[in-house]
């Protein structure tokens, strides 16, 4: 939260002494407003009055860091309700759970495949952050043994589920280092949490299902008794509670700037959910309606593959879409006398087109038009991919000298442009690709001979 | 420690419409006084609807998953929209997609047949949709129109080449129109203005903001329908119209719902990550403010029906 110049000046000591260089406090207070200068350049500057400065600064919902420094999850740090307002900037964690009880082999097989899951997705690789580990045997040992071998077999960010604090204190002891989150303080055994929290420096969930205001006391206790890295747990939440409760709370931080409710939510969409496809629908809904970390009861990469996707698209810049650098690529390893495609430069259609040249066993070039990063018929209506760009583009990287041959595949999309293109670029054989890009294999394999 | 939750006062409302009727049944879309399923600023009076697609011609290049839950009433359109109906449709949404001149060509003749039995097939509210060619759209949309005169159907695409004409047929006929844009909050306003100036009443249109399939251009969908919700509770009469989205189509249509073979082995089971890329499409754009959703999977349908329930609770 940005404070203005009036809010600071009032925390200053008012004397004008001009040891900051300014004439007046307000006037320092103005600069320090525009972020022109640190507010520690005021030398007569009292210990409260900065810690009031910096508490009054902080962001209305604290950025919270999970795992340790190989991966880590951030969240919280969120400034607007909408993604059109400015943009969601911290995507949520996406954790499944593991338990105790299970054979350790069996879990150490299942994080294995999670740690391993990458998927490919418009140049970027998208995976899972790590796992919430149950203490369903209500054991310490147990618990601490399996917490150890899941750290051992794969260093993600974990979160610790135990309402016992001798059962947390064993686990912490394996695995402090990385930053688990705690899970979790409740009114009955919160003093003895905080404590863990502070003695391991790992951030705690605050868990109170009751209401709201049961749920910012117990915050409040927890940050006076000294912990202040929290996120929230609010209770199970099915579909209309969960949105219900997470927009009030995103709304309680950004409107009114409450701290004692001012950080990340963590939600349990199982929880509600009667089957495993319920608890994906729960968990996209989630994604976009304000949860900052998602504990998964399954693992299958079957919902991990939309649901990365679906956080992916909402933690976008709404602003400008993800974009390729025009030009001409290479695909496989090719030669002179291999295929020749275009495209536009929007990242999702290079990829789209991209992924499907490497797959169709026709090493290739792959021209890219650019289109400021629209899709092949936006850009087209937009009127920012058409005959005269493609043939400019050609000269531009100098296809030329790369192609023996003098054929061009245009996406199925814009047939229209063959007869413009051809007129374009004299001498050149214009051919029509299929609509979209998964039929390019086939359609080379028909249509290109050389 | 009371917490005193901020609650926004909306001075707008999205128009109530009404579809069927006149010996159909009838159901009432819109009329929300808040944010989708928002309870705490004000009411959804009405449950958003889902609608079932069912073509007049067997679909082309269909996922095998739904090909196979559809079975052979895929080769009618009456016999599909009726098994639509068994699965929880509250709608169908007929798409006249023969009429495409690439799919068939067919004319107003065919599609008055076609409108006719499927009519007389259900007594579900109709949607009827045309091959997305301006001109074949009016053909068909016009012949529909007089076909299914008085039972208020919807009628789509009402674009900016045709308006006028689809929308005179849904003032002589009583009769829904679809305004489509393509994603973009001013277009999606000016289109509704000038439906609105050739006389068509502001409750007798829905907004189609055109959808992106997850992964595929949802977010641009998500935050226009956001945007047009938003001013339509803060008072703009002519953003105040029910939004329709075409879940069904836009997700199974998308190579992660399609292809059968040369995946990567990272994407897991096909039939459950299909189903998910349908289902997370429809929840996000109801929450961002669909008042219909047109879905594909018999499976999709029950869960999003019961999520619809869960989140109206
Ligand atoms: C998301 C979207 C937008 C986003 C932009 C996203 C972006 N970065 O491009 C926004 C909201 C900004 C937008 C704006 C507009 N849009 Co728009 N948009 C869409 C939408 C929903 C999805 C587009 C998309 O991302 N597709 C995914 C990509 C991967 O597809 P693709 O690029 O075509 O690539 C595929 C194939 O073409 C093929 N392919 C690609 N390259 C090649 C190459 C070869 C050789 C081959 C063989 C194949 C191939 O492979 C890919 C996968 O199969 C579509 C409708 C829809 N549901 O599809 C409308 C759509 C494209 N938009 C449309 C329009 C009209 C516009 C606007 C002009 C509206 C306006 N007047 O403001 C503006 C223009 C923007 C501007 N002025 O700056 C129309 C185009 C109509 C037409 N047929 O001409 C569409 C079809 C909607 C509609 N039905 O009316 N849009
Ligand atoms: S140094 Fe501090 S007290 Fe002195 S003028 Fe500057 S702001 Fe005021």
């Amino acid at each position: 939260m940005a404070l203005s110049g009036i809010e600071i000046y009032k925390h200053l000591p008012k004397t004008n002494c001009k040891k900051c260089g300014f004439p007046t406090c307000l006037a320092f207070a103005m600069k320090v407003s525009q972020k022109a200068i640190a507010i520690t350049a005021c030398t007569d500057l009292s210990e409260t009055a900065r810690a009031a400065l910096e508490a009054a600064s902080r962001p209305p919902i604290r950025l919270i860091t999970i795992g340790g420094d190989s991966r880590k999850v951030e969240v919280g740090n969120e400034v607007v309700m909408f993604r059109h307002e400015k943009t969601f900037y911290h995507p949520p964690g996406l954790m499944i759970k593991l338990k105790d009880t299970a054979p350790l082999e069996a879990t150490l097989k299942t994080v294995d495949e999670v740690a391993n899951l990458v998927i490919d997705r418009v140049g970027l690789k998208l995976s899972l952050d790590g796992f919430a580990i149950q203490n369903e045997s209500k054991d310490a040992a147990t618990f601490a043994r399996c917490v150890e071998a899941v750290k051992a077999k794969a260093d993600l960010p974990l979160v610790l589920m135990s309402p016992d604090p001798a059962a947390m204190e064993a686990a912490l002891e394996k695995s402090a280092r990385s930053r688990p989150l705690i899970y979790a303080a409740t009114k009955d055994n919160w003093e003895k949490m905080a404590e863990l929290a502070k003695k391991h420096s790992c951030p705690l969930v605050a868990s109170e299902p009751a209401s709201l205001d049961e749920l910012a006391a117990l915050t409040q206790k927890l940050n006076q008794a000294g912990v202040e890295d929290l996120v929230l747990d609010p209770g199970p939440q099915g579909f209309s509670s969960s949105l219900n409760t997470l927009t009030q709370l995103r709304r309680l931080a950004l409107k009114k700037s409450f701290r004692p409710l001012g950080y990340p939510i963590i939600t349990f969409p199982a929880e509600t959910t009667g089957s495993p496809e319920e608890e994906v629908l729960l968990a996209g809904q989630q994604i976009a309606k304000y949860a900052g970390i998602i504990v998964l009861s399954r693992f299958s990469p079957a919902t991990a593959y939309p649901l990365l996707t679906m956080r992916l698209n909402m933690y976008t810049d709404p602003q400008k879409p993800i974009q390729m650098s025009p030009g001409i690529y290479p695909i496989g390893a090719p030669k002179p006398s291999s295929p020749l495609c275009v495209t536009t430069n929007f990242s999702l259609t290079y990829f789209s087109v991209a992924t499907e040249l490497e797959a169709s066993g026709f090493p290739s070039w792959l021209l890219v038009c650019d289109t400021e990063g629209l899709s092949v018929l936006t850009a087209w209506a937009a009127g920012k991919f058409d005959a005269e760009k493609i043939a400019k583009s050609v000269k531009a990287f100098n296809v030329e000298a790369s192609i023996s041959h003098r054929s061009i595949i245009i996406p199925g999309r814009v047939a229209v442009l063959r007869g413009e293109l051809e007129e374009e670029l004299q001498g050149w054989k214009i051919m029509v690709g299929p609509p979209e890009a998964m039929e390019i294999g086939s359609y080379l394999k028909r249509y290109w001979t050389n | 420690m009371p917490v005193e939750i901020p609650v926004e006062k909306w001075a707008g409302k999205v128009n109530e419409v009404k579809l069927g009727g006149n010996g159909r049944k009838s159901i009432v879309i819109g009329g929300e006084t808040t944010l989708p399923f928002l309870k705490i600023d004000g009411a959804m009076p009405h449950r958003p609807a889902i609608a079932v697609e069912v073509d007049d011609v067997m679909p082309a290049d269909w996922s095998p998953h739904l090909i196979a839950a559809w079975g052979d009433a895929l080769e009618d359109p009456a016999v599909w929209a009726k098994k639509a109906a068994e699965y929880g449709a509250d709608i169908i949404a007929l798409t006249l997609d023969s009429a495409h001149p690439e799919r068939g060509n067919t004319g107003a003749a065919e599609a008055k047949k076609t409108v006719e039995k499927v009519l007389a097939a259900v007594d579900l509210p109709v949607i009827i949709i045309g091959p997305d060619v301006a001109e074949k759209d009016n053909e068909v949309l016009i012949a529909a129109s007089s076909v299914g005169r008085g039972q208020r159907l919807a009628l789509g695409n009402c674009v900016d080449k045709n308006y006028r004409s689809v929308a005179a047929a849904c003032i002589a006929d009583g009769h829904v129109a679809i305004a489509k844009t393509p994603i973009d909050i001013n277009l999606a306003k000016q289109l509704n203005i000038l439906i609105c100036d050739i006389g068509l009443a502001p409750d007798a249109i829905l907004m189609d903001p055109t959808t992106g399939g997850l992964g595929y251009g949802i977010e641009y969908t998500y935050s226009v329908m956001e945007r047009l919700r938003l001013a339509a509770l803060i008072g703009d009469k002519m953003t105040s119209m029910p939004m329709i989205c075409n879940v069904g189509e836009e997700s199974w249509r998308q190579k992660e719902a399609r292809a059968t073979s040369g995946v990567p082995a990272t994407w897991g089971d096909h039939q459950e990550r299909a189903l998910a890329w349908e289902g997370i499409t429809a929840v996000s754009l109801l929450n961002s403010g669909a008042d219909i959703v047109v879905l594909q999977h018999p499976r999709t349908i029950a869960l999003i029906k019961d999520a619809i329930s869960k989140l109206m609770a």
